[in-house]
């Protein structure tokens, strides 16, 4: 490996307050992955249900540590020249034409094929940053099982071969996190590579904690209701329970309507909020109201 | 190529034998993922005990439904380290706290203040416990896990009892189920009379949490008296279950089937994915003329990237045909949650169940999207009883001809799904040759392990004859990979 990993955090303890000043609400599972990734310098593959706070526990680590977040999107058809690096054609081409009477072409050649040709995609970027950067490649489990080898080089050596360039290699480990929402099962290679870390539906104290940090206004009352109510319906059999995402949601609606006590009616009237199947809503009411 | 100290040899020790015990329960831990684990173990001191098994199963772990039992075997060789176990001291300081202060609050009838734990009864040891549910009191409970056990459970050393046996006398002197009432009772005076539907139900549900948490104390003490008693390995392999994907459907535990059902939503999923994929990555078919040419455009007519035509292969047309008696039933359920979890991958799926009478069930499964509770009605309603309940294939399958014979085709693929255990009636075999003769495939899917088979009153080999293949399917594992073919 071409360079240490940079020891950001002093301890488990560290990462899991520094994350809770940036409102970001860890347990002892999220926060020691997350410090053992900084100390192993090994990418983080981080899988679970939607909205449960994968991508911003990346978004998060980079704001606690100060640096700056370089994602890249993942999505069906994703290839090397928008995951790594491309080579300018238009500008390649002016070169060409501009200096088609004076030098030779292997001269041409060597300039077009050079750092100022390159237009450099997030994992190349990531690599070759100066300052401190997380480096966030988001949904993998949506790209082809074929694309992932493009991943591999970069997880394993922080480094990308470019054929006309040579290999490049990365000045620093960044921290590195993989988010999936398990819609396919991702190669045993790009596993073995990565920490794994499954997140799942926070508990209900955990819940209530981030209800109360990131609705603002809320009660510490409601909030202990909101949290509660939704562990409940989790416990039902449902098509798609409901995620973290969707209780701050409901949170914040009955915030607006100015509720701060959720009875039956309530919980009836809003249960859409926070249920995306007419199935789903309909079960969860009964359940709640059951005489 | 770390700052940190180079682990203890008893650490290195500890978690060789615990790798090797991960891979006899059938976890597929590679070389490198052990190098990480020994790494981690460095860096997060054992103490922390949380992050320290998160971290550990962070590099070993890859697949989250083996979390379970990840978790299994960490706290069989990890149970006698970690402050839990150390603390041990402090919560009986704690326990007889707190029965001094209970004591000198009903100091009038007080019987001689003694303070020492040994004089609690049972009442005084329940009555501690519900307050420790009430407050939700973390430290209090540990220490009451503690104590029921080394009162209730009678573990004697060397003595060759499983520790289900040893939270069973415990449970018994608790009466948990009556404590629940209890609790619910005191919140229902708390709130000041009457509780609402969902104020009991919240209340209930918070209440049943913690007792659970109660219950996972009691088995972390057993357990680690065990672990003290019989040594790490022995305990390990006593505690060796299978993966989910390995359970057998027709030996599964409550808590079991509640993995396997958890376990089937991703498998679906992905299993559709992956079909999903080979449909449209499939087999290259001719080249396609016209599109090449179209693409050549824009290579200056240069046909430079040939285009093929892809087969699309028809979806099949599925007829499930499934024993649903006692021992099949979850095999059965199972099965048909599966295919309806893809009925996106078959052009049209029908169902029926029979155990001696036989009932078509597909209509369940399209009047609602809850695949859970049509099964509930394929259990409660479906007219699957003729004369006594007891499985009689022949009969089912003739009735079966009768009725829906005319609607099997060529397109269709027809899956027979049971033991073939007939209570020696008449077998009626000729009617799986006749449909053989007008479907595209059938069959049959055996929940019983090979060796059984034909042997008792099985007669999967006289059906089988009939059909294009039987498969045994005992497990998840075995299942998916034969819907995986048929799709
Ligand atoms: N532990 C947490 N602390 C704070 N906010 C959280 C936490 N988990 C989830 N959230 C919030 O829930 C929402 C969904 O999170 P997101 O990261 O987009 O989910 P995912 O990537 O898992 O689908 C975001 O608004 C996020 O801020
Ligand atoms: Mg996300």
């Amino acid at each position: 490996m071409a360079v240490e990993p940079a020891n950001r955090f002093e301890s488990v303890q560290q990462v899991r307050e520094g994350l809770k000043s940036v409102n970001y609400l860890a347990d002892e599972g999220i926060a020691g992955v997350a410090f053992l990734a900084d100390r192993l310098g090994k990418p983080v593959l981080v899988e679970g249900p939607a909205g449960t706070g994968k991508t911003q526990l990346a978004k998060s680590i980079a704001e606690m540590t100060g640096a700056r977040l370089i994602r890249l999107q993942c999505y069906e058809g994703l290839d090397e020249s928008k995951a790594l690096y491309e080579w300018n054609y238009k500008k390649q081409l002016l070169r060409i034409q501009a200096d088609r009477t004076s030098d030779s072409w292997s001269e041409v050649h060597d300039d077009i094929f050079s750092d100022e040709f390159l237009l450099t995609r997030p994992l190349l970027e990531a690599i070759t940053a100066p300052d401190p950067v997380v480096l966030l490649i988001d949904e993998v489990d949506r790209v082809e099982v074929e694309t992932e080898a493009l991943l591999l080089e970069i997880l394993s050596d922080y480094q990308v071969s470019i054929p006309e360039l040579g290999t490049i290699e990365a000045k620093q480990i960044p921290l590195v996190f993989l988010t999936s929402n398990n819609t396919r099962e991702l190669s045993e290679a790009l596993k073995r590579r990565c920490l794994y870390l499954h997140v799942d539906y926070p508990s209900m104290e955990r819940e209530k904690e981030i209800v109360l940090t990131k609705v603002p206004g809320v009660t510490e009352h409601l909030a202990d209701q909101v949290s509660r109510i939704v562990r409940s319906i989790r416990m039902l059999d449902l098509k798609k329970s409901p995620s973290v995402s969707e209780t701050l949601d409901w949170a914040r609606t009955l915030l607006l309507l100015n509720i701060d006590t959720i009875d039956e009616q309530t919980a009836k009237e809003t249960l859409h909020i926070l249920l995306k199947y007419q199935t789903d809503i309909a079960k969860a009411a009964k359940e709640l109201s059951v005489d | 190529m770390s700052a940190a100290a180079a682990p203890q040899k008893s650490m290195l020790d500890l978690l060789n034998g615990f790798v090797a015990e991960l891979r006899n329960a059938g976890l597929p831990v590679s070389l490198t993922e052990n190098l990480d684990a020994m790494e981690a173990v460095q860096h997060i001191p054992i103490e922390d005990r949380e992050a320290f098994k998160y971290a550990l199963g962070a590099t070993l772990i890859k697949n989250n439904s083996h979390w379970r039992a990840f978790e299994t075997v960490f706290e069989v060789y990890f149970s006698l380290r970690g402050p839990e176990y150390r603390l041990a001291d402090a919560d009986a300081s704690a326990i007889d706290e707190l029965w001094r202060e209970m004591q000198e609050q009903q100091a009038e009838e007080n019987r001689g203040a003694s303070g020492s734990m040994d004089a609690l009864t049972p009442e005084e040891i329940a009555q501690m416990l519900m307050q420790a549910l009430l407050n939700a009191d973390q430290a209090m409970m540990r220490a009451l896990a503690k104590q029921s056990v080394q009162r209730f459970a009678g573990m004697e050393p060397g003595r060759p009892v499983g520790g289900t046996y040893y939270l069973y006398r415990t449970l018994r002197n608790l009466d948990l189920d009556g404590m629940l009432d209890k609790l619910m009772e005191q919140a229902a005076q708390d709130a000041g009379g009457e509780l609402t539907h969902l104020e009991e139900r919240l209340e209930r549900d918070e209440f049943e949490h913690r007792i659970d948490e109660f219950k996972k104390e009691i088995e972390a003490e057993i357990r680690r008296r065990l672990v003290a008693d019989r040594g790490v390995e022995a305990m390990a392999k006593t505690l060796r279950k299978p993966l989910p994907e390995d359970v057998e459907f027709m030996h599964a535990s409550r808590d079991e089937m509640q993995s396997l059902k958890k376990a089937l939503q991703p498998l679906t999923r992905k299993l559709a994915a992956r079909l999903a994929r080979k449909r449209k990555h499939g087999r290259k078919g001719p080249l396609d003329f016209r599109n090449t040419v179209r693409h050549s455009l824009s290579y200056g007519g240069v046909p430079a990237e040939p285009k093929f035509k892809y087969p699309r292969p028809a979806k099949p047309e599925l007829m499930v045909i499934a024993d649903i008696s006692g021992s099949v039933a979850a095999f059965a359920r199972f099965t048909l949650m599966l295919v309806y979890a893809m009925q996106g991958q078959f052009s049209k799926v029908r169902s029926f169940v029979f155990i001696d009478g036989i009932d078509e069930v597909t209509e369940f499964f399209k009047s609602t999207e809850d695949i859970q509770e049509a099964i509930h009605r394929v259990n409660t309603e479906a007219d699957v009883v003729w004369v006594d309940g007891h499985s009689d294939y022949g009969h089912a399958f003739e009735v079966f001809w009768e009725r829906y014979g005319k609607d099997v085709g060529p397109k269709t693929t027809v899956l027979l799904l049971g033991d073939a255990r007939n209570n020696y009636h008449a077998s009626q075999s000729w009617v799986v040759r006749e449909i053989r003769q007008k479907a595209r495939h059938v069959y049959w899917l055996n929940p019983e392990p090979r060796s059984y088979w034909n042997t008792g009153d099985s007669i999967v080999g006289d059906y089988g004859n009939h059909t294009d293949g039987v498969f045994e399917c005992r497990n998840l594992r075995q299942l998916e990979a034969f819907v995986e073919k048929l799709a």
